[in-house]
């Protein structure tokens, strides 16, 4: 099925970057590995390589974002490449325009990659399906569907203090139901063999038959904390509780906030991930984001080398493709 | 025109009839049917002969639901297009629901839309009447005119009626001018904000989902409504097994009810929106394998007693669209037949069982005279050669809506001539 082939071209390389479902492990642990040598670029004193010089760069959001964005813009243009910011939410369609002429109308600006975030789930598919072929999609998250650069941008921090996946139990705590970025870590860590994934928060926010994706579900922090590896806490959107979803942002810090007393309950060595804007008294308590067990910040540093090597890969995909028009698998 | 069909099998459930005989016609209804070469046959002298060797001749069929867009949404479809579609798919009358612009909840709106049809002239178009005066689910409708204007039943389409105390007066009062009332069960504050069904598939795509509840709630208020009023009712699109079941029950307590499906829940399920597919956004949603598997079960112990098209044709853009911001619906005259005929092949039902859920089982449940072969009826014939594979392309569907999951599917069962009053309206040329 498309939904599985469109990431890759002909060749049998990446080509989009939409969901880590579907991705084999091996490409994953190519891209931490790559990521591993783009880190030192990106704290060296001259910050730049080459490698997309003359390619442009498309962000193009079509809902607010600063880290997401600001990361990638960073990631692009240490590659050398020529970045341009788009802002739909605030231009097109609001005079009507479709999402198809956007995009036929940035195509004709003859760019070569584009970094969408939509609010709908599944906008990075229909874009990857109906844009040029010669331009590559990277998904920075759709809707509650995916967001595969900060899943794995998780896992090259995860990787970074923990080295060995197959021995992790990794929670994931909060609310599931609506978090692009639960489903595509737990995509990404049941690929890369983790022991165990565990999501807890109340069964409002878990998503029904939640358990398909390979996870245990836990309803008590406590509980679901013990003996873990690696903390996620996930943002708790401030909307959630107009409905009916969770009664307060009081009982829900008591229940599954996370303090220093249930942290206790994790593994000593236990890591702490957020990825962020965090909110601090509702899903984490201060002195945890600011204590030595928190990655927080190091998850955004990481962000920037995680999303040079996804954009290295895929334009070196395009590149490899036109050379070798035959289409015979390297 | 005197016509006479020679060789065909016909397939009549209505008349218990299977067998191979001659269909004569004369000033637009059966005028005999009989043995080939039978005295009736012998004696008949026919402008043209038709040679059905090797097909099959039913009744034209009856769809409990087709989209036509006309009048109001003419950039999706007419009813000139849509009925020729029809008609190339052996479908000889439709029903319309009341959802057009203006909504169907005056005379006039009916009236235009019949005479709008028999311009067209090529199959018949049975409207419902609105339940409530703009399917805002506040006033109940003039149904007492919307029937004198022919509509064969009142109905809300998919707009849901919240308040319960409007839907019982409005049972109340259908009751009272003896009209069915059909329903689209579901709970609007639990479908909230989904578009496709919840499970499995839902949780990976992290689409927000429409749970198997939403149905359910709906036609256990409704129900429980059927029984106070006593109103005959009929429950439109069932998509879970569970809903089946309960309206099974509720038969065999004796309430006055029946119920349809349309023929892609009957194939399709929630894996089809695997990758996005918009074309598989569908209300009510494509749930489980189960639920399908239920669905088809229901069909073949008499539960579900018709299955429709619920033709809904979009222009192109309309699908072009992340799914959730895609509107729902597919174009499925064309294939109504052919899906159907495949649960003759896997055993579901019977040929007679399948054409009586296309032909007189859902024109009982409108109240009209259709879907039987008997002597004196309107010649409204379909047929179709059962062993003729093809494939459905963008080329071939007359309608104007392309939007289809079964692009590019081959199917077997094409119909090659339907006749409405006894006039041939699609021949095919194949």
């Amino acid at each position: 099925m498309t939904y599985y082939n469109i990431q890759f071209d002909k060749n049998g390389c990446l080509k989009h970057f939409l969901t880590i479902e579907g991705l084999k492990r091996q490409l994953l642990i190519d891209i931490l590995d790559t990521a591993e040598s783009f880190s030192g670029v990106t704290t060296q004193s001259i910050k730049k390589v080459p490698l997309l010089r003359g390619k442009t760069v498309v962000n193009l959001f079509f809902e607010p974002s600063t880290r997401t964005r600001t990361t990638f813009e960073l990631a692009a243009k240490r590659l050398s490449a020529d970045v341009l910011n788009i802002n739909v939410t605030a231009s097109a369609t609001s005079k009507g325009e479709t999402l198809l002429d956007t995009l036929h109308n940035l195509q004709a600006m003859h760019c070569d990659m584009f970094v969408v975030r939509h609010d709908r789930g599944g906008a990075a598919h229909f874009i990857a399906q109906h844009v040029a072929p010669h331009i590559s999609i990277l998904n920075a998250g759709d809707g509650c569907h995916a967001h595969p650069t900060q899943a794995m941008l998780d896992m090259f921090t995860i990787r970074r203090h923990k080295k060995e996946f197959s021995q992790l139990t990794v929670a994931i705590v909060g609310d599931i139901l609506h978090s692009r970025v639960a489903r595509s870590q737990i995509h990404a860590l049941t690929t890369l063999g983790v022991n165990e994934v565990r999501v807890i928060g109340p069964e409002t926010l878990i998503p029904c038959e939640a358990e398909t994706l390979g996870v245990h579900v836990y309803h008590d922090l406590r509980e679901g904390l013990r003996d873990v590896d690696v903390v996620i806490m996930l943002r708790l959107q401030h909307e959630r509780m107009k409905g009916a979803l969770l009664p307060s942002e009081h009982e829900y810090f008591r229940l599954y906030g996370l303090t220093e007393e249930k942290l206790a309950y994790a593994k000593p060595d236990a890591i702490v991930m957020h990825p962020g804007p965090i909110n601090r008294g509702v899903e984490i308590d201060s002195s945890i984001a600011d204590g030595p067990r928190s990655v927080i910040l190091e998850q955004v540093t990481h962000g920037i080398a995680v999303r040079m090597a996804i954009m290295s890969m895929v334009l070196s995909a395009q590149t490899s493709s036109r050379s070798n028009p035959e289409g015979e698998i390297n | 025109m005197r016509l006479r069909i020679i060789n065909g099998r016909v397939i009549d459930p209505a008349n218990s009839i299977d067998s191979v005989q001659d269909i004569c016609i004369a000033n637009g209804v059966i005028h005999a049917i009989g043995p080939s070469l039978g005295s009736a046959s012998r004696d008949f002298t026919a402008d043209r002969e038709i040679d059905a060797e090797n097909q099959i001749c039913i009744p034209g069929l009856v769809d409990l639901s087709a989209r036509l867009r006309e009048p109001g949404h003419e950039h999706k479809a007419t009813i000139a297009s849509e009925t020729r579609a029809a008609a190339s798919g052996g479908i000889t009358t439709l029903c319309c629901p009341p959802d057009t612009a203006p909504i169907i909840d005056t005379p006039a709106v009916a009236s235009l839309i019949r005479n709008r049809a028999i311009a067209a002239g090529y199959a018949h178009v049975v409207p419902l009447g609105a339940l409530t005066q703009g399917l805002k689910s506040e006033h109940i409708s003039e149904m007492a005119a919307l029937k004198e204007a022919g509509c064969a039943g009142v109905n809300n389409a998919s707009r849901h009626i919240n308040n319960a105390h409007v839907l019982r007066c409005a049972m109340e009062y259908a009751a009272t001018q003896n009209l069915t009332v059909f329903l689209n069960p579901e709970d609007y504050w639990l479908r909230n904000q989904g578009c496709m069904h919840e499970g499995m598939v839902s949780t990976r795509l992290g689409l927000p989902g429409i749970p198997e509840s939403a149905e359910i709630a709906a036609v256990a208020r409704d129900l429980i409504l059927i029984e106070q009023t006593g109103v005959r009712a009929h429950f439109c699109r069932l998509s879970t097994a569970r809903a089946a079941r309960m309206v099974a029950r509720a038969r065999y307590e004796g309430l006055p009810i029946s119920a349809d499906v349309s023929a892609h829940h009957l194939y399709l399920t929630e894996m089809d929106v695997s990758d996005f597919n918009s074309q598989c956004h569908i209300t009510p949603p494509l749930r489980t394998q189960r639920d399908r598997d239920g669905l088809r079960a229901s069909l073949a112990r008499g539960t579900i007693t018709a299955i429709c098209s619920d033709h809904q044709p979009h222009e192109r853009d309309a699908k072009l669209a992340p799914f959730s911001a895609t509107e729902p619906g597919i174009s499925a005259l064309e294939t109504l037949l052919p899906l159907s005929l495949r649960l003759v092949d896997e055993d579901i039902l019977s040929l007679s069982d399948t054409i009586a859920c296309l032909t007189h089982q859902p024109a009982k449940i409108l109240g009209i005279h259709a879907g039987t072969l008997s002597i004196g009826a309107n010649a409204d014939i379909c047929i179709f050669d059962p062993n003729h594979y093809w494939t459905l392309t963008a080329k071939t569907l007359l309608s104007r809506g392309k939007n289809t999951p079964f692009m590019d599917w081959e199917f077997k069962g094409k119909v090659t001539h339907t006749l409405l009053g006894g006039k041939i309206v699609y021949e095919w040329m194949g």
